[in-house]
C-alpha cells in the first residue's frame, strides 16, 4: 500500500485521506464493543462515563456490578461471605443459573452438531456424491432461514411432539442451527485435502476406521475444531429459539440479558457483556492459532 | 492402432476384470457403492435436518392455511354451512346449531377461542361469544334465533354470519389475504382493509427498502476496508483483521447492549456531542427507538458479512492489473473504475446478498432498538406468535418472508455458489 515515488499531489492526499476514513470504519467497527468494558466498572449505575471516570478517580471505579453477578437472584445475598453464602449463589443466582443452562446446551449441541456435521461433510466432500448441490443447499439453509420463523416452526413441533420447555429440545434446534457453519469449515479444509494420501493408506493395508483415525482425522482437525466453535458460540448466542420453546428451567445468558435489557436495563448487563467479550477474545485467538497450524499443515505459509 | 481398436480388441471380446465379469459392469458397480457409501455418510444428518428443521417449518406452511378452530368446537353450524352454502342469515335451523354448539362449547370452555377466532376478522366478537355462550348454555329449547336475538342483536349481522361461514373453512386462504392486508368485506369479496389498519404491506415494503439500505451503507463502509485488508502485507492485515473479527465473534446482544448505551438520549454519544457543545443539553438527538437505531445498529452487526466475500475477493485479483493500466496512461480513477472495481462484482454481490437475505430476518436488534418506526417484518411475526396469539396470521406472515428468503438463496447459490461461503 506505500505510495510509489512518482505519486501527485492529489494522490498522497487522497491516500492519507483514505487511511483516515478506513481509521474511522474501524473505529465503528470496535468502539460499540469496547466502550462497555470501562463502563462496566462504573460505581454509578449510569449508562456513560462521570466525571469521576474521565479524570481516573479511582473512586469512581468499582466492582460493584459484577458482584451483582452473583448476588442477583440470591436468597440472602447480605449474610456473611462464607461456605454457605457461596453455596447459596452456586444454587440462587440468577445469571449463574443462566450460564449453567448455556454450558450444559452448548457442549451438547456443540457435540452433536460436530460429529453430525464432520461425517456428512466426508461424504458431501467426495467427488461422487449424488445430489451434491441440493443436499449441502439443505444443509446449510438453517444458517439462512430468519430464527424468527425456525423458531415459529420449532415452537408448532415441539408442542405437539411433547418438547417445548425441555433440554433435549433446544439442544436439538441448537445442533441444528450450529450444522450449517461445521459443514462449511469441514468442507473447506478437506477442498484442500490431498485424497491419494487416504488411498495410500488404504492400499498398505489400513481398514476405512483406521484411514480416518490415522490419516483423514488429524490434518481436518483444526477444520473440525473451529467448526465446532462456531457451532458452540451459534448455541451460547441464540435466544430467539429459547424465547420460543424454553422455560425458566432452560432460561441461557442470551435470554436473561434479553429480559434484563426489556424489563429494567442495569450496568449488571455491561458487566456480563464485559465478560462475554473476553470470552470472544480467547475464542478468536484460538481460531487464529488453528488456521495458522492449518496452514503449516497443508503447506501454505503466510507472508 | 487406433483409439476404437484399442476398445475392442481383434477378437471382439469384451474387456474383463480377473474374475471375468464385464469391465464396464463391474466399473459402475463399483460407482454406484462408493455413491452409496458417500450418501450414507450423509444420511444421518439429513434425517436429523429433516426432523427438526424441514418438518416444523412444513408445519408451520401448513398451519398458515389450516386453522380448524371453528370447525372444530362449533360441529353443528359448521354442517349446517355445508348444507346451504349459499344462506345470508339463517332462519331458526341455523340458529339452533349455533345454539346447541354455544352451550356445548360453554361446557368445553373453548368459546373464548371460538370467539378469538371470529374476533380477527369482525372486531367485538370475542365478548360476543363468550357471553352468548353463557346464555345458549341456559336455553331449555326453541325458539332458539328469538332467544339469542334477544341475547344481543349482533347474532343476525349478515356480516357475522360471513365470517362464520368463512371460519367454518378450516382449509382457508384468509390469514394469506390478512397478512396483505386484504379482507373479506361485508358481502364476501376480496378488498382492502381500511387504511389505519393497513400496516402488513407497509412493513413488508419498509423490510425490504430499510434492508437494501443496510446492505448499501454495509457496501459503503465495507469497500474501503476490504480493499485495504486485502493490499496490505499479511503481517498487518492479519492484525487489522482481527477488528473485523471480534465483533463477528462477539454475542449479538452484547454488541445490541453496547449501541443502546452509545445511543441512549442519556448515552455516550450525546453526551459527548453536549460536551463539545455539538447539540444542546435540551437538544439531545434521539438516535434510539426509532429507525436511526435499527439502521446503525444493524449496520454495525453485518458489516462483518460484507468485507469477508469482498476481501476474499479482493484477495485474488493481481496488482498487476492496476499497474499496467497506469502505464498505458490510465488516471488513477479510471484504472479503478475500468479494471479493479469490476473484478471486485463478484465480491459485492456476494456481500451484499449475504447482508440482504441476513437483514430481512432480523428480529432482536430492531425489537431492542427499534421502537415501533424500526420495527421490521419478523417484530409482528413474534407480536402475533406471544402477544396476540393469531398464530395462523404469523404463520402465514413467516411464510411470505420465507418465500422471499429462499427466493435470495437460490439467486445466491445460483451465482455465488453455497460452497464459497467461507469465514474468517
Amino acid at each position: 500500500m506505500a505510495l510509489p515515488a512518482h505519486a501527485s499531489i492529489g494522490e498522497r492526499v487522497w491516500h492519507y485521506c483514505y487511511l483516515v476514513i478506513c481509521g474511522l470504519i474501524f473505529l465503528f467497527l470496535i468502539a460499540p464493543i469496547l466502550v462497555i468494558i470501562p463502563l462496566s466498572f462504573n460505581i454509578e449505575p449510569y449508562f456513560t462515563f462521570t466525571y469521576k471516570m474521565i479524570t481516573f478517580d479511582p473512586e469512581g471505579y468499582s466492582l460493584r456490578w459484577y458482584d451483582k453477578i452473583l448476588t442477583f437472584g440470591m436468597a440472602a445475598p447480605e449474610a456473611l461471605r462464607d461456605g454457605s453464602w457461596w453455596r447459596d449463589t452456586w444454587e440462587n443466582a440468577t445469571w449463574l443459573h443462566a450460564l449453567k443452562n448455556s454450558a450444559i446446551i452448548g457442549v451438547a449441541s456443540t457435540l452433536f452438531a460436530t460429529v453430525l456435521g464432520t461425517l456428512a461433510a466426508l461424504g458431501l466432500s467426495r467427488p461422487e456424491m449424488p445430489f451434491r448441490r441440493a443436499v449441502m443447499a439443505l444443509l446449510i439453509s438453517p444458517m439462512i432461514v430468519p430464527l424468527i420463523i425456525t423458531a415459529t416452526g420449532l415452537f408448532f413441533f415441539y408442542s405437539g411432539a411433547g418438547l417445548a420447555h425441555t433440554f433435549p429440545g433446544i439442544i436439538m434446534a441448537h445442533a441444528m442451527l450450529g450444522i450449517p457453519f461445521v459443514i462449511i469449515t469441514v468442507t473447506a479444509t478437506l477442498s484442500g485435502f490431498d485424497h491419494s494420501l487416504s488411498r495410500a493408506a488404504s492400499s498398505l493395508g489400513a481398514t476405512p476406521v483406521t484411514v480416518f483415525r490415522q490419516v483423514i482425522l488429524p490434518l481436518i482437525l483444526p477444520g473440525v475444531i473451529s467448526g465446532a466453535l462456531f457451532a458452540f458460540v451459534t448455541s451460547f448466542d441464540e435466544v430467539v429459539v429459547v424465547l420460543f420453546v424454553a422455560s425458566y428451567d432452560q432460561q441461557t445468558i442470551p435470554l436473561q440479558m434479553w429480559n434484563g435489557i426489556r424489563e429494567q436495563i442495569s450496568p449488571t448487563i455491561l458487566a456480563v457483556a464485559t465478560i462475554l467479550v473476553v470470552i470472544s477474545i480467547a475464542l478468536l485467538s484460538t481460531i487464529e492459532l488453528l488456521r495458522r497450524r492449518s496452514e503449516r499443515l497443508r503447506g501454505i505459509s503466510p507472508g | 492402432m487406433t483409439a476404437a481398436e484399442i476398445h475392442q480388441p481383434e477378437t471382439g471380446a469384451m474387456l474383463t476384470t480377473a474374475d471375468g465379469a464385464p469391465l464396464k459392469e463391474a466399473l459402475a458397480r463399483a460407482m454406484r457403492r462408493a455413491r452409496f457409501r458417500a450418501f450414507l455418510l450423509v444420511v444421518p444428518l439429513l434425517i436429523f435436518v429433516l426432523v427438526t428443521f424441514a418438518v416444523p417449518i412444513a408445519q408451520m406452511l401448513y398451519l398458515s392455511i389450516h386453522n380448524p378452530v371453528f370447525s372444530d368446537h362449533m360441529p353443528r353450524l359448521t354442517a349446517y354451512f355445508e348444507a346451504h352454502p349459499d344462506i345470508d342469515v339463517p332462519g331458526e335451523d341455523g340458529f339452533a346449531a349455533l345454539a346447541l354448539d354455544l352451550a356445548a362449547s360453554k361446557k368445553d370452555r373453548s368459546a373464548g377461542r371460538v370467539g378469538t377466532r371470529i374476533n380477527y376478522e369482525r372486531p367485538g366478537s370475542n365478548s360476543l361469544f363468550k357471553s352468548g355462550a353463557r346464555k345458549a348454555a341456559k336455553f331449555k329449547g326453541p325458539p332458539y334465533k328469538e332467544k339469542l336475538l334477544k341475547h344481543r342483536k349482533d347474532w343476525a349481522d349478515p356480516h357475522l354470519w360471513n365470517v362464520m361461514k368463512r371460519a367454518a373453512q378450516a382449509h382457508t386462504l384468509g390469514f394469506y389475504a390478512a397478512a396483505l392486508d386484504l379482507t373479506y368485506d361485508k358481502k364476501g369479496e376480496i378488498t382492502r382493509v381500511a387504511p389505519e389498519r393497513r400496516i402488513y404491506v407497509m412493513l413488508f415494503v419498509r423490510t425490504f427498502l430499510l434492508s437494501a439500505l443496510i446492505a448499501a451503507l454495509c457496501l459503503l463502509l465495507g469497500f474501503p476496508v476490504a480493499y485495504l485488508l486485502a493490499n496490505l502485507p499479511l503481517r498487518y492485515s492479519n492484525l487489522l483483521m482481527i477488528l473485523v473479527l471480534l465483533p463477528f465473534w462477539t454475542s449479538l446482544l452484547v454488541r445490541t447492549t453496547s449501541w443502546i448505551t452509545l445511543l441512549q438520549s442519556q448515552g455516550v454519544l450525546n453526551d459527548l456531542m453536549v460536551a463539545t457543545g455539538m447539540v444542546g443539553d435540551d437538544g439531545r438527538i434521539q438516535l434510539m427507538y426509532n429507525q436511526a437505531g435499527t439502521i446503525i445498529a444493524m449496520t454495525h452487526i453485518l458489516l462483518p458479512f460484507m468485507i469477508l466475500p469482498l476481501y476474499s475477493v479482493m484477495k485474488t485479483i493481481p496488482p498487476s492489473y492496476m499497474r499496467a493500466a497506469r502505464s498505458l496512461g490510465a488516471t488513477p480513477v479510471t484504472a479503478f473504475m475500468k479494471v479493479y472495481f469490476p473484478q471486485t462484482i463478484p465480491g459485492i454481490g456476494a456481500g451484499c446478498l449475504l447482508v440482504f437475505i441476513l437483514a430481512i430476518g432480523y428480529y432482536i436488534t430492531p425489537a431492542l432498538v427499534g421502537g415501533s418506526t424500526g420495527e421490521l417484518i419478523s417484530n409482528q411475526i413474534a407480536f402475533h406468535m406471544q402477544s396476540s396469539l393469531n398464530w395462523s396470521l404469523a404463520a402465514a406472515l413467516g411464510a411470505i418472508l420465507l418465500f422471499g428468503v429462499v427466493l435470495l438463496y437460490w439467486l445466491y447459490d445460483r451465482l455465488i455458489g453455497i460452497d464459497n461461503m467461507k469465514f474468517g
